[in-house]
C-alpha cells in the first residue's frame, strides 16, 4: 500500500485511546503501525479486495463484530480490539482451524516458520475446545515438483488468488465445498512454473500445506522465524500467571508416561543442577522414574505424559484421576493426541493389516494381527487424556522445555509467580 | 433482437458460459467427462483444475456416469413427515438401483437433494429435473414402470399446483389481481426514474428474499453509479427449505415479474436483466421464455420500449446447478459468473461493483412482482393494505401438519394463530419461521403479529415467507437435525467459522439427540454458535444456528430431558467396549 505524504490522517480510537492513522489504510495495517496486535493469516496487504477467509481478525467496529481485514480507517471509527469477548473469539477461529485440519507440528517441515503456529503461540492457545475432527485428507504428491498437503491447508485461499502461469492460467483451485472444500492442484499448469514461482508459492502459504519437494527449512530450531519473537511487546505480561506464594511444603508427585515417547520426561529432568533443589521440595512417588508402580498414598500432583492409544492407559489414567489432587497433561499427546494421533485419521483396521499383515518384511500369508488376553487392547483411535478424565492444566510443547515446566509445576504447587515466555510456549 | 432466452448477451464474456457449457454436456452425456472438462479447458483458456473447482462445488454436476433417468429425492423435513423413508424404499425397490449410485442396466440413478419447493404436495422428485408430486408407493410403481416402458419423464410429470390458499378480504390481493402487461411499466415510464425510486421508498417495500432490505436505497445507490452497464438480476434461487412462493409467482404471474425487472431497469439506467432460476425449477423454463418472448412481441423488451428511445431493456435466464448458497447475492454473482458460488466479501456492494463489476441491484422474485403491482395499482391504494409500519400484504409458503398446505397471500399484521387457523393446522407445536436460517416459535408465540418490524418486537413477527408447521409428535431433534445436515452440506466453505462450525456444532447436536449431552454441552453449544454467527462471511454462517438456539429457550421441557445429568467430573462420557471393537475384530 502507498504511504505518500499526502495522505490525509484521521483519528480513529482503538479500545477507546485516540490514535492517528491515515485515511482508507486497512484496519489491519493501522492497528499495526499503531502498536496494536490483531492477528490475521489470510490477509495479504497487496490484495484487493481482501481475501477475507480466516476471519481469526475480527474486531468490533462502531459497535458490530467485523474482520478487521473488511475495513478502511475511516474518521471517528471507533475500534475495539482487546474485549475478554473479542480476544476469546479470535482464539476459538484459531483453535478451528487446529481442529479442523490434521496438525502435527513435530513433523512438520514449516514448524516454526508457520503462521498459523505462530498465531498459536500469540494466542496462547494450550489445546482445542473443539473436538478434533481427524478427518482423512487428501495428500497430493502427483505434481513433478510439489506436494500439496491439505491435512495442514487452512483454507485462507492466498495460493488460489496469488499463483497464476506466466500464461496467467491458475495452479490452485478449490474443489468441492463445505467441509470437504479442499485445494486442488493442476499438475499441468505446476509443471510450468519456475523453480522461483514454485517456491514463491510455498512461501506464501501460511501453512506447511504447500511443499516444494527438495526445500528444507535450513534455519536449526531457536532461529526460526518464529522462535524467539512474539509480535505483542506485553507477550510476557498477558500471560503471566500470579499467585500467592505459600509456604513451600513439600509435595508428592507422581508421573506417567501413557502414549507418548518419554521426551517429556527427558524433559523434566533436563534442568541441570537444579533438580538437587527440586530434591528437597517434590517427592516423586509412582512414576517410571522410581519404579514405584503402585499407589500407596495420595499425591499432591499427576504429570501425564501421552494420550491413550489402549485399554491400559485408559485404566492408569483413571487411576491417576483417583489418586492425585491435580493432573496435569503435559505435552502435545497428553493434550489431544499428537503423533500417535496420526493414525486417527485411518481406520485401526486399515493400520493393523498395513503393519502386521500387508508388510513388506512379512512373508507372504504369515502375518497376523497380535492379540491376547494379557496384552492391552487397542483403541479405534488415540484420545486425548481430556476426553478420559479431567485434566486440570496442560502445558503444550513437544515436549515443553524444562524450565517452561517447572515454572509451571512451581506455580501450581506453590503459587510462585511466572512470565510465559514466547519462545518457551511450543507446539515443536 | 437478442432472442430470448437463456443464451448469452453479446458483450458477456466467454468464460461466464461455464456453467452453462458444463449444462449442456451432462444432458448430452449424463455426466461431465475428464475429455469435457479437458476441451472446455481449452476453449475457455483456463486451468483444468479451475473447471473441476466450479463442477465439484454444483450438487448437480456429476462427475460419473449417472443413468437414462436421473431422480432427486426431496429430503427436507417436510418431505420427512410426508413419507420420505416410504417413497425412498419404493424408489430403490422399483429401480432396482440404491442412492447415490444407479443400477446395473444404467436406467436409474438415485439421490437425494434438498427442498426442491414443492412442500406443499410433499414427497416430491424430481426425475430429469421434471416434477412428480404427493409420491406414494403405488405411484412410485407406476412411475418407474413406465419410464422402463420408455415413456420420458416430460410426458408424464405432474403439473405442480399452485394451491392459492388464501387472499385477503375485501380484493385486497396484490399479487393475484387480473394482469395486463405493460399497464404498471406504462404508469412508471410516465415519471422520470427518480420519481419511480420515490414511490418504491414511499411503500416501505423492503426485500422479499428475507433480509429485508429497503428496495429503494439500494435502486437509488445503483442509479447514481456512473459505471456502465448496469443489471437488474432478479434471484429466483428460492434455495430456503420450506419455501414455494417464488415458485407459484412465476408459474402465475410470470408477467408482473418481468416487469418488476423492467421498471427496475427504467429506474436505474439498466439495459440488461437476467433471472438466476435455481435448476430445481428448471421446468418453469419454457413457460418464462414464452413469456419473454411475448413481452419482445409487444415492444415491452427490447428496443425503445414503449416508444421511449432512450430506453432498451433485455432479459435472459441463467440457470443455477444446485447450490443453496447462490441464493446469497454476491454467492449469485459469482455463480452467473460461471464461477464456484462462494458469497463475495463486504469491501464492494454489488450497487457499486456488481456482475461483471458493474452496478447490480439484485432482489427477489416477490420484490419484483411487488413493484410492478404497486405502479398499477397506484400506491395509495397499495398503501391501504397491511398495518402502519407494514403497508401491503406478504406471500407465505405454508406446509407442514396442516390440511391446507400452499400458498397465503396475508396482510402485513395477521396474527400466527390466525394463520393457523386458515390453514387447518392440526395440533401445531413447533413453527419454523422464513425456513431452517429464520426463527422457531411454540404455540407461546401464536399471538404475535406478521409483519416486517424489527426483529426484537416481542409483539410483532418478521417471515420471509415460509411457515413450516409441525406438530406436537414430532421429535424437535429430529427437526433440527434435518436442518444443520442442510447447512452443513450447502455451506460453500470459504471462511473458517462456517466451514468448521457447521460440522462441530451437528456434532453437539447429535450428541445431544443421542441423549448423551450434558447442561455443559448446551452451554458449549450456545457459545460456539455464538463465535460462528459472528465471524461467518454471509448470511449462511450467521444464521445457520439461530434455530437450535432459539428451540433450546422456547421448548425448554424438552430439552432438559434430553440432558444427561452432569457427569462426576471425574469420568467423562466414553465408552471402552465401544473403542476397543474395532480391535475386538481381530481376537482368535
Ligand atoms: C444463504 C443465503 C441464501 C439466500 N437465498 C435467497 C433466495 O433463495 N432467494 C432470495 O430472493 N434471496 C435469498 N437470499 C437473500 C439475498 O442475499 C438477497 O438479500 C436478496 O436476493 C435481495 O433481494 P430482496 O432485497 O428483494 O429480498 C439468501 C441469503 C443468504 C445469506
Ligand atoms: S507447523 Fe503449521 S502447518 Fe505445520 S503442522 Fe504445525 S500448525 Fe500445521
Ligand atoms: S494451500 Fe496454503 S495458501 Fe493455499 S489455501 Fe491452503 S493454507 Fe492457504
Ligand atoms: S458463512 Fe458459510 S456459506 Fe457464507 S461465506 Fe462463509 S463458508 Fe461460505
Amino acid at each position: 500500500m502507498k504511504n505518500t505524504r499526502s495522505e490525509k490522517r484521521v483519528t480513529i480510537t482503538i479500545d477507546g485511546k485516540p490514535y492517528q492513522a491515515a485515511e482508507g489504510r486497512n484496519l489491519v495495517d493501522a492497528a499495526k503501525e499503531a502498536g496494536v496486535f490483531i492477528p490475521s493469516l489470510c490477509y495479504f496487504k497487496h490484495l484487493d479486495p481482501p481475501l477475507g477467509t480466516c476471519r481469526a481478525c475480527t474486531c468490533k467496529v462502531n459497535g458490530r463484530n467485523v474482520p478487521a481485514c473488511m475495513q478502511r480507517v475511516e474518521e471517528g471509527m471507533a475500534v475495539e480490539v482487546n474485549t475478554p469477548e473479542l480476544i476469546d473469539i479470535r482464539k476459538a477461529l484459531v483453535e478451528m482451524m487446529f481442529a479442523e485440519g490434521n496438525h502435527f507440528c513435530p513433523s512438520c517441515v514449516k514448524s516454526g516458520n508457520c503462521d498459523l503456529q505462530h498465531m498459536g503461540y500469540e494466542l496462547g492457545i494450550t489445546h482445542m475446545r473443539f473436538p478434533h475432527l481427524f478427518r482423512d485428507r487428501h495428500t497430493d504428491y502427483q505434481s513433478r515438483r510439489m506436494v500439496l498437503e491439505n491435512n495442514r491447508c487452512i483454507k485462507c485461499r492466498r495460493c488460489v488468488e496469488e499463483v497464476f502461469t506466466d500464461q496467467g492460467k491458475r495452479v490452485f483451485m478449490y474443489q468441492n465445498r463445505g467441509i470437504e472444500t479442499l485445494v486442488g492442484i493442476d499438475h499441468e499448469q505446476e509443471a510450468l512454473l519456475t523453480e522461483a514461482q514454485a517456491e514463491a508459492a510455498m512461501n506464501l502459504c501460511p501453512t506447511g500445506a504447500i511443499v516444494v519437494r527438495g526445500k528444507r527449512v535450513a534455519k536449526p530450531f531457536g532461529l526460526r522465524s518464529f522462535d524467539q519473537q512474539s509480535e505483542q511487546e506485553d507477550y510476557g505480561i498477558r500471560w503471566s500467571a500470579n499467585g500467592d506464594r505459600s509456604p513451600r511444603e513439600k509435595k508428592m508427585v507422581a508421573t506417567v508416561s501413557l502414549a507418548g515417547c518419554f521426551g517429556c520426561h527427558m524433559s523434566l529432568l533436563d534442568i541441570d543442577e537444579e533438580i538437587l533443589d527440586l530434591v528437597d521440595l517434590v517427592e516423586f512417588h509412582k512414576s517410571p522414574l522410581t519404579d514405584i508402580k503402585r499407589f500407596t498414598q495420595r499425591c499432591d500432583l499427576g504429570i501425564v505424559e501421552g494420550g491413550c492409544c489402549n485399554t491400559e492407559n485408559i485404566e492408569t489414567l483413571r487411576e491417576f484421576r483417583e489418586n492425585c489432587d491435580i493432573l496435569v497433561a503435559v505435552g502435545e499427546c497428553a493434550i489431544w493426541g499428537g503423533l500417535p494421533a496420526m493414525r486417527n485419521t485411518i481406520p485401526l483396521g486399515e493400520c493393523l493389516e498395513e503393519a502386521f499383515i500387508n508388510a513388506q518384511t512379512n512373508d507372504e500369508g504369515e502375518g497376523r494381527v497380535p492379540y491376547h488376553e494379557d496384552l492391552p487392547k487397542l483403541l479405534n483411535r488415540v484420545y486425548a487424556c481430556n476426553e478420559i478424565v479431567k485434566i486440570d492444566y496442560l502445558i503444550p510443547g513437544c515436549p515443553p522445555s524444562a524450565s517452561h515446566l517447572w515454572k509451571v509445576i512451581r506455580n501450581i504447587l506453590w503459587g510462585e509467580e511466572f512470565s510465559v515466555l514466547y519462545h518457551e510456549f511450543k507446539y515443536d | 433482437m437478442i432472442s430470448p432466452s437463456t443464451t448469452f448477451f453479446r458483450h458477456e464474456p466467454r468464460r461466464n458460459q461455464l456453467v452453462n457449457e458444463l449444462w449442456k454436456a451432462q444432458q448430452r452425456d449424463g455426466h461431465i467427462t475428464e475429455q469435457t472438462m479437458e476441451a472446455l479447458s481449452r476453449d475457455l483458456d483456463i486451468s483444468l483444475i479451475e473447471i473441476q473447482g466450479v463442477v465439484s462445488f454444483y450438487h448437480f454436476f456429476h462427475t460419473r456416469p449417472t443413468a437414462r433417468h436421473v431422480i432427486y429425492l426431496n429430503n427436507s423435513i417436510i418431505s420427512k413427515i410426508k413419507g420420505y423413508e416410504r417413497i425412498r424404499e419404493a424408489l430403490e425397490r422399483e429401480t432396482g438401483s440404491r442412492f447415490n449410485t444407479k443400477d446395473r442396466t444404467d436406467t436409474f440413478a438415485l439421490f437425494e437433494t434438498p427442498c426442491i419447493g414443492l412442500s406443499d404436495q410433499e414427497p416430491a422428485a424430481l426425475i430429469d429435473f421434471h416434477p412428480f408430486t404427493n409420491l406414494n408407493v403405488m405411484k412410485v410403481r407406476e412411475i418407474i414402470a413406465a419410464l422402463k416402458d420408455g415413456k420420458e419423464a416430460a410426458d408424464i410429470c405432474d403439473q405442480p399446483a399452485d394451491h392459492i390458499r388464501y387472499l385477503p378480504p375485501n380484493n385486497h390481493t396484490i399479487f393475484f389481481r387480473p394482469y395486463t402487461a405493460g399497464e404498471g411499466l406504462g404508469r412508471a415510464m410516465v415519471l422520470s426514474p427518480g420519481e419511480v425510486i420515490k414511490i418504491v421508498k414511499t411503500s416501505e417495500l423492503s426485500g422479499r428474499g428475507g433480509a429485508f432490505y429497503p428496495t429503494w436505497i439500494k435502486w437509488d445507490g445503483c442509479r447514481k453509479q456512473k459505471a456502465t452497464p448496469k443489471y437488474v438480476v432478479c434471484n429466483a434461487d428460492e434455495g430456503e427449505p420450506g419455501t414455494f412462493k417464488d415458485r407459484v409467482l412465476l408459474d402465475r404471474e410470470p408477467g408482473s415479474v418481468l416487469e418488476g425487472m423492467i421498471i427496475a431497469g427504467y429506474a436505474i439506467g439498466a439495459k440488461y436483466g437476467i433471472i438466476y432460476l435455481r435448476a430445481e425449477y428448471r421446468w418453469l423454463l419454457r413457460k418464462l421464455e414464452a413469456t419473454i418472448q411475448q413481452f419482445y412481441d409487444q415492444g415491452l423488451l427490447g428496443r425503445a420500449i414503449r416508444g421511449n428511445p432512450d430506453f432498451d431493456f433485455d432479459i435472459r435466464i441463467q440457470l443455477g446447478a444446485g447450490s443453496y448458497v447462490c441464493g446469497e447475492e454476491t454467492a449469485l454473482l459469482e455463480s452467473m459468473e460461471g464461477k464456484r458460488g462462494e458469497p463475495r466479501t463486504k469491501w464492494y456492494f454489488p450497487v457499486e461493483r456488481g456482475y461483471l463489476q458493474k452496478p447490480t441491484i439484485i432482489n427477489n422474485v416477490e420484490t419484483f412482482a411487488a413493484v410492478a403491482r404497486m405502479m398499477e395499482m397506484g400506491i395509495n391504494n397499495y398503501l391501504n393494505r397491511g398495518i402502519p409500519g407494514s403497508p401491503g400484504t406478504k406471500l407465505i409458503s405454508l406446509s407442514g401438519d396442516v390440511r391446507k398446505p400452499g400458498i397465503y397471500e396475508i396482510e402485513w399484521g395477521m396474527t400466527i394463530a390466525e394463520l393457523l387457523g386458515h390453514a387447518g393446522a392440526e395440533d401445531p407445536a413447533y413453527i419454523q419461521l422464513s425456513g431452517p436460517s429464520g426463527e422457531c416459535v411454540s404455540m407461546n408465540q401464536k399471538h404475535r403479529r406478521i409483519s416486517m418490524r424489527d426483529l426484537l418486537s416481542t409483539q410483532d413477527i418478521r417471515c420471509g415467507g415460509s411457515f413450516m408447521v409441525l406438530n406436537r409428535h414430532r421429535d424437535i431433534m429430529t427437526i433440527l437435525l434435518n436442518f444443520s445436515e442442510f447447512f452443513l452440506k450447502e455451506s460453500c466453505g470459504i471462511c473458517t467459522p462456517c466451514r468448521a462450525g457447521n460440522y462441530i456444532i451437528h456434532k453437539k447436536l447429535q450428541k445431544m439427540a443421542n441423549g448423551l449431552a450434558t447442561q455443559a454441552d448446551v452451554e458449549e453449544m450456545r457459545q460456539w454458535c455464538h463465535i460462528m454467527k459472528e465471524t461467518s462471511r454471509c448470511g449462511l454462517g450467521k444464521t445457520a444456528y439461530n434455530t437450535p438456539l432459539m428451540a433450546i429457550n422456547e421448548f425448554s421441557d424438552y430439552f432438559s430431558e434430553k440432558l444427561e445429568g452432569a457427569g462426576n467430573g471425574m469420568n467423562l462420557k466414553f465408552n471402552m467396549d465401544e473403542a476397543i471393537s474395532d480391535y475386538e475384530k481381530y481376537k482368535v
